[in-house]
């Protein structure tokens, strides 16, 4: 049995005798690797890994409002770095599409939406959107870790990690190459019905086994409410109780829940900020209230470091 | 001397892909496979997602298990008939819940495994569900799959 990557074991147990990985994770990280990697982020104050183990439920949608949403605050400076190499959506998300990355004596630079919004993405690298990124493991991982150590982030408040789906290559990286300084926690995506949540599972224990903090689970497509009529349908019907009683029987915390709101979609599409294009939906008022809600997880905890400091 | 490959007897090979996640790929294979059962073609499912293998639970076997046999694995037998083989990397899981967190080498050498050693007798249809991405899932089975006739790929998206 595998002793798991994160191990103090990897690479080096009975059962990881000609595992094709058994070189890698006997390896481990690299000290010198993570001291500079540890100098490039030593002035990101707070950092938020958005997952979900499942795909399409809303992690780069909420990313980048999770981004906005801190952003608004003007002295606030906010970072949002997307590690999802195949399928980069945060370019898009937040207008940036055809935006290329410049370098500078200090390293990339991110592309800034607002003065206080930096943003990083593999999209930014692309020669055309529609170019297929077909790379196996050990070249991703090349290049997140180039995100982290290249890209001059500067001073940060808020680092956001929108990431792909699944726990693989691109997980198992940024959790490694982020112990170097400290991640607060893990937002987690999902949707109401049950072939999502069984992905969102995996996605916890995932997160159990390698120590992330779980800030907490955010339901996405939680009901729609039509325009017209005003009554609620449920698009994804909870089958399994949803997130809500996902997260009471793994005793993790529920941020909240976000109805449908086809004007997401359209935002998305359009690159601009939901939040500034429907200040009245329901949809936007609960974003809100998630948002606050880590704010205050992030703020506690660094006082809490302190504390202990 | 031709060796009897496990994917000598499969007619036809399709593909579902997408690159993008949550769009159906895995509701739309298995939607796929009921229909062509009920048109009288015996069919196959293969369910490469490693880390969030849906299938299962569609044709409610979430809970079965797989056996060896001399040609390799034996696939789960679902569907009203019990008539169409399934093999996915959720049987293989000691708890539902066990996230597969695995780096790009380990899913390759399983993917090999799927792809050569279930013992799929004969087939008209093999689907093999994918997750989004164009990564190491991705090439592992187009390579795995490279000696045997490939039908096609269908892909599938919202309209976002």
């Amino acid at each position: 049995e595998c002793p798991g990557t994160g191990s103090a074991q990897a690479g080096r147990a009975a059962a990881c005798q000609g595992c094709p990985n058994q070189g890698m994770c006997a390896a481990g990280p690299d000290p010198a690797e993570a001291a500079e990697l540890r100098t490039r982020l030593r002035a990101v104050r707070h950092t938020v890994l958005v997952l979900s183990g499942k795909g399409g439920v809303g992690k780069s949608t909420f990313s980048a409002l999770l981004a906005h949403g801190l952003a608004a605050d003007e002295t606030k400076q906010v970072a949002l770095l997307d590690i999802d190499i195949c399928g980069p959506s945060i370019p898009k998300m937040m207008g940036l599409e055809g935006e290329q990355v410049h370098q500078s004596g200090s390293g990339w630079s991110p592309v800034y939406v607002e003065e206080n919004l930096g943003v990083m993405s593999v999209g930014f690298l692309l020669s055309s959107p529609d170019d297929a990124v077909i790379w196996r493991g050990p070249k991703k991982n090349g290049l997140i870790k180039q995100f982290l150590r290249d890209v001059d982030w500067g001073e940060v408040d808020y680092l956001i990690v929108d990431t792909p789906p699944g726990t693989s290559d691109e997980h198992l990286s940024i959790v490694q190459y982020l112990s170097a300084t400290h991640i607060d926690g893990a937002v987690i995506v999902t949707t109401p019905q049950e072939v999502s949540l069984q992905d969102v599972r995996k996605e916890i224990n995932f997160c159990r086994k390698v120590k992330l903090p779980i800030i907490g689970v955010v339901e996405n497509m939680s009901g729609f409410v039509c325009p017209k009529c005003k009554n609620e349908s449920q698009i994804f019907p909870p089958t399994t109780g949803g997130a809500e009683k996902m997260c009471k029987n793994l005793n993790v915390s529920l941020l909240g829940k976000v109805p449908l709101d086809p004007q997401i979609g359209k935002s998305c599409d359009r690159g601009q900020s939901f939040l500034a294009e429907a200040p009245e939906s329901p949809a936007t008022l609960s974003y809100r209230n998630i948002i606050q809600r880590i704010q205050e997880y992030c703020e506690q905890h660094h006082f809490q470091e302190e504390k202990i400091m | 001397l031709a060796e009897r490959t496990n994917l000598a007897g499969v007619r036809h090979i399709l593909l579902v892909l997408s690159g993008k996640g949550g769009v159906g790929k895995s509701t739309i294979s298995t939607e796929l496979a009921l229909a062509l059962q009920n048109a009288g073609k015996r069919v196959g499912i293969l369910d490469v997602d490693l880390c969030g293998p849906s299938i299962p639970r569609m044709l409610r076997v979430q809970d079965s298990a797989v056996h060896q046999c001399d040609s390799g694995w034996v696939p789960v037998f679902v569907g009203q008939d019990k008539a169409i083989a399934l093999m996915s990397i959720g049987f293989l899981l000691e708890r539902p819940d066990d996230a597969v967190v695995w780096r790009g080498p380990k899913k390759n050498a399983l993917i090999k495994q799927f792809v050569t050693d279930v013992a799929w007798g004969d087939l008209d249809f093999l689907i093999v569900d994918t997750p989004p991405g164009t990564s190491d899932e991705h090439i592992s089975t187009v390579e795995a799959l490279r000696p045997y006739q490939l039908l096609g790929a269908v892909l599938v998206t919202t309209p976002q």
